[in-house]
């Protein structure tokens, strides 16, 4: 019998592996201070969605060290717990209910996902811990009366959608082809599109849409290109959408293409190359900061954002850590005013206003618990591999 | 919008659809461009699925195991060579040592996880190979993080035109190449020693091993070979895709089809099987709905699987585990 | 004395989730718990496909998906009755598992893991695309609670003892089937499916009946996922999966019931004790799969059953 050749070895190799697991697991989880303000964290650092996931993390990770040198909140020490959901609605439930129920957390910022967000609520919600997701599905925080505990920090669509299509009519455009990606983003953005296109006057002649990891979409843009469209809309984050950009340069497609706000991070120029330039999108003020005129109150707070982020990680900042940054520092005014109770702290975060984060200005209200407007987004374009301010 | 005129062929007035225009069958010019560039897409990715459709196809007649983590093969050989190219090296330097290490992977993978379970089921196998397709993976996570990394075409961005639809250049390399090795692998198999006795491990281990071929080095061998082809698919196709940690899972499976619908049996088989496929998906994405074009792969498979399960020019297998 | 056995161990078992059931503090070990006794009702039933009648199957995630689906979209969209829904789920699941079943049953081995994968991946892809239906990639949200004679499964504790009474019916079914002639025709199937015909077992048939079987099960734990859960989203149904149920099956032994039991709960746990290893969860998850698959080829039962005998003998001096 196979197992039997040599099993002493083995059981011991075995045993050996599962006590160095068990051990260093045992060593890695650090009790908590009775004394200390835990906060959790629940993003999708691996799986599909990591890019999200991956900045927030480490965003919220670098805040909390932060506040924590400069003394805490209220001379309290914060600590994040932060899990990992994969992406997976299962695994965010389950997490989600360790967070309130093992670590005891007063709050939770994320998750980075729509779907993931959505498959909590009806967790975090009767547990009153308020939420703060980093998702951009409109439908998280509304209807508001029924989520009174729910909050997010991360635009939304719609006003992403509002914001092209404005760009758009002062561009004598009408005629549009949409091509979004297979996901919760994508599908959110896609509805969207669809919604606010009557009123803004537009046609849309063509619908495509391409996976998360679709390497070719040619095929797509070719049947686009057979339409009269004027402009091509893609919605997508991710490496796709600058294949999507590099398509359209290999098939000659020289109409004007506009992206999304999932595709503002500094990694996009960098995998679209020369086929990025010219290309235009709403972007969160992040990308542009350096061109904002001082008196801008988001400028300051960017700044400090994002030298701090790509001196620690040493790589670029991206909009999407921006979420967390946000979502943390709402979190923490909330608690020095109303301390560690979850009723209290929503009941603070709901009366936030005018307060500069790096996605916007939130201007919180019990209508609204999103709290950012139009002006969150600037449309920017792409020129010399550089964000560029445009209107 | 109208595809670039192909003014090398055709006068500005054919062209425009205008009298002298070539009709084929009342099918206008654009029409047919448009299909021309549905089967160029189509053949780009065709020829890489093939490439990871005879990896599969190597490993599975050496030990009758279909090794899932095939797909992880092509992302290191992808993130090595941009890894490589990074650091300074020419692009065939770079391309040549990324298949070396990947090949040196394939080795030390098939000797830690395949060897040690010479006696485990074939179900057992899967999930070995499986669990080997997430720690490779979950690795490349640890070392290049979750960024995408760009490698730059092996010749010039500027796309080429034929007949109304373009090609970018690094779509002939792959083609190309792909030719290249197919012809290699084919005469490497039939004229040289080592593989002949390959082959002959294949057809029958019992009888090789009566011969005097050593088996177990033929197995290794065949990881070996398949381990590379799949990273010299990665290096081809990472210009055109990025190489993302994450970018192999999918790219496996589309190899894995190819494989089973061309049979595993043959290398032409799978080449056909890669070619077929790439082709299915461009139309299908172009000319039916993009969001199922992976679904296609998927039905073909089924359709093949039901009526033709040793596959469109395969042989039946010589062994059923 | 069999018989008289078998209450005696659903007695025990009912006893167990009453008391872990009322013990069990907040909703975290609740939710844990709920998800071990759906992936067990799959893992049952994918163990008699597999470990009893010798069949692969590397798409059931679409099974799950199928029931999870039909009980959401029919309960939240249409207000159909939760009971009605779950029918439903199972009926339709059937009926694909019939269809699918009757071409690909005909493959052996690795054909017929190709071909359930090809399934499991298109369904998938379904569940994504058909936004309009199903929600697509956001979700679908809003699923009511489970409903029964006037008792609603509300609360997460409710949903506890809901689904393990659920998981009790289905652990005794699967022993009666493993004991019963249709047991005792599978096991012959396979150890030869030529003896077996030639005994005058229709195995064509026999296997049909156990893929629908494994299917109804895959097909109810996911009705029963929809409604302790509210929300479903395609993610869950995916490919990994599938994946992620065989090697169930397989950690927890091959034609071993109450293996099945430990593996789903090894491997719903084991990610959760290795969350603490953030980044590197994955690569030691990947590693253990490994390893547990090449030195306990037999499963954790067996195998560490298989140690202690040679423990036991060694110690008698040989």
């Amino acid at each position: 019998m196979h197992l039997l050749k040599s099993p002493g070895s083995w059981s011991r190799a075995l045993g050996w592996l599962a006590a160095v697991v068990l051990l260093t697991g045992a060593m890695l989880t650090s009790p908590a201070q009775a004394e200390d303000i835990v906060i959790g964290g629940l993003f999708s650092i691996t799986g599909p969605q990591s890019y999200l996931g991956e900045p927030e993390r480490n965003t919220l990770e670098m805040v909390v060290a932060e506040i924590n040198a400069k003394g805490g909140i209220n001379g309290k020490n914060v600590k994040a717990v932060i899990y990992d959901d994969e992406g997976d609605a299962n695994k965010a439930r389950l997490n989600a209910s360790k967070l309130i129920d093992k670590d005891k957390v007063i709050a939770i910022i994320g998750p980075s996902l729509t779907p993931t967000s959505m498959a909590i609520i009806d967790i975090t919600q009767p547990a009153k811990v308020p939420l703060i997701s980093c998702a951009a599905g409109v439908n998280i925080t509304s209807p508001v009366q029924e989520r009174p505990f729910v909050f997010k920090t991360a635009q939304t669509d719609q006003m992403a959608v509002a914001r092209i299509y404005q760009y758009l009519q002062k561009q004598k455009i009408n005629k549009i082809a949409i091509i979004t990606v297979s996901s919760s983003f994508g599908v959110s953005g896609k509805d969207q599109l669809i919604a606010q296109a009557p009123p803004a006057g537009l046609e849309i002649v063509a619908q495509e849409v391409f996976g998360e990891k679709d390497t070719d979409m040619t095929p797509q843009l070719t049947n686009i290109r057979t339409t009269p469209a004027q402009a091509v809309i893609c919605w997508g984050t991710g490496p796709a959408p600058a294949i999507v950009a590099k398509n359209m340069k290999q098939l000659g497609l020289t109409i004007p293409l506009i992206q999304s706000h999932g595709a503002a991070s500094k990694k996009f120029i960098e995998y679209a190359g020369e086929a990025a330039e010219g290309i235009i999108l709403p972007a969160g003020k992040i990308a542009v900061y350096k061109d904002l005129p001082d008196s801008d109150p988001q400028k300051a707070v960017i700044k400090n954002y994002v030298e701090k982020y790509e001196a620690q990680f040493k790589t670029p900042v991206s909009g999407f850590g921006g979420y967390a940054y946000d979502a943390f520092n709402l979190l923490a005014q909330a608690v020095s005013k109303a301390g560690t109770d979850g009723t209290k702290i929503a009941q603070e975060l709901q009366n936030i206003k005018n307060f500069p984060g790096v996605s916007g200005i939130f201007n919180m209200s019990p209508e609204d618990h999103n709290g950012l407007g139009p002006d969150a987004f600037v449309m920017v374009k792409i020129d010399k591999g550089e964000w560029k301010l445009v209107e | 919008m109208a595809p670039p005129c192909p003014a090398f062929f055709w006068t500005e007035q054919q062209c425009a659809g205008g009298p002298g225009s070539p009709l084929i069958s009342g099918i206008p010019l654009e029409k047919l461009a448009e299909l021309l560039q549905y089967l160029f897409s189509g053949l780009t990715n065709g020829a890489i699925y093939a490439l990871i459709g005879i990896g599969f196809s190597i490993i599975f007649n050496a030990t009758a195991i279909i090794n899932f983590a095939q797909g992880e093969f092509v992302m290191l050989g992808a993130l090595v060579a941009i890894a490589l190219h990074s650091l300074g090296l020419s692009l065939p330097l770079a391309f040549g040592l990324a298949v070396s290490a990947v090949t040196l992977i394939g080795l030390v993978f098939e000797r830690l996880a395949i060897r040690s379970a010479r006696e485990a089921t074939a179900i057992s196998l899967i999930i070995i190979t499986v669990g080997g397709g997430v720690l490779i993976k979950g690795l490349a996570m640890l070392i290049w993080g979750k960024d995408a990394y760009t490698l730059p075409p092996f010749s010039g961005q500027e796309p080429l035109v034929f007949a109304g639809a373009t090609i970018l250049p690094q779509s002939l390399w792959i083609m190309a190449l792909t030719i290249l090795l197919v012809v290699g692998l084919e005469a490497f198999l039939h004229f040289t020693i080592l593989g002949k006795a390959m082959r002959a491990a294949s057809f029958n281990p019992v009888a090789a091993r009566l011969v005097g071929i050593r088996v177990s080095q033929m197995v290794q061998f065949s990881f070996a070979l398949s381990a590379a082809l799949g990273a010299a698919a990665g290096v081809l196709i990472a210009p055109i895709t990025l190489g993302v940690y994450d970018m192999g899972t999918m790219l496996g499976l589309k190899g894995f089809c190819a494989a089973v619908i061309g049979g595993l049996g043959s290398i032409f088989g799978v080449v056909l099987g890669g070619l077929l496929l790439g082709v299915a998906e461009a139309l299908a994405s172009g000319l039916i709905s993009s969001g199922y074009r992976d679904a296609v792969a998927f039905l073909i498979l089924l359709l093949v699987l039901f009526f033709r399960p040793q596959g469109l020019i395969g042989r039946r297998p010589s062994r059923s585990s | 004395m069999v018989r008289y056995q078998r209450w005696l161990q659903a007695g025990a078992f009912y006893f167990l989730v009453a008391i872990t059931g009322s013990l069990l503090p907040g909703t975290y070990y609740v939710t844990l718990l709920n998800l071990i006794g759906l992936h067990i009702i799959i893992v049952l039933g994918l163990n008699l496909l597999m470990g009893y009648a010798g069949q692969i199957s590397l798409g059931h995630a679409a099974f799950f998906g199928l029931g999870a689906y039909t009980s959401a979209i029919l309960t939240t969209t249409y207000k159909v009755d939760p009971v009605l829904g779950l029918l439903a789920g199972l009926l339709l699941s059937g009926l694909v598992a019939v269809v699918v079943g009757i071409p690909a049953l005909k493959l052996k081995g690795y054909y017929l893991a190709m071909a359930t994968l090809g399934f499991g991946i298109i369904v998938a892809i379904a569940f994504q695309q058909m936004d309009w239906l199903t929600g697509g990639p956001s979700g679908f949200m809003g699923i009511p609670p489970f409903r029964l004679l006037g008792w609603s499964f509300k609360t997460p504790t409710t949903g506890f003892f809901f689904v393990w009474t659920v998981v009790g019916l289905i652990l005794f079914l699967s022993l009666n089937i493993v004991d019963s002639r249709i047991g005792r025709a599978l096991r012959a199937i396979h150890d030869s499916e030529t003896a077996a015909l030639a005994m005058g077992v229709d195995a064509q048939r026999l296997k049909l009946l156990i893929f629908v079987v494994s299917a109804l099960y895959a097909s109810l734990a996911g009705s029963l996922l929809a409604h302790t859960t509210n929300f479903i989203a395609p993610s869950s149904f995916g490919f990994m999966f599938s994946i992620k149920l065989v090697t169930m099956v397989v950690v927890g032994g091959m034609a071993s019931i109450w293996g099945s039991l430990l593996g789903a709960a090894v491997l719903t746990i084991l990610p959760e004790l290795l969350a603490v290893f953030h980044d590197l969860e994955v690569v030691i998850f990947g590693l253990i799969l490994m390893v547990v698959m090449i030195f306990l080829p037999r499963g954790l039962v067996r195998g560490l059953l298989d140690l202690w005998e040679f423990r036991q003998r060694k110690q008698q001096g040989r």
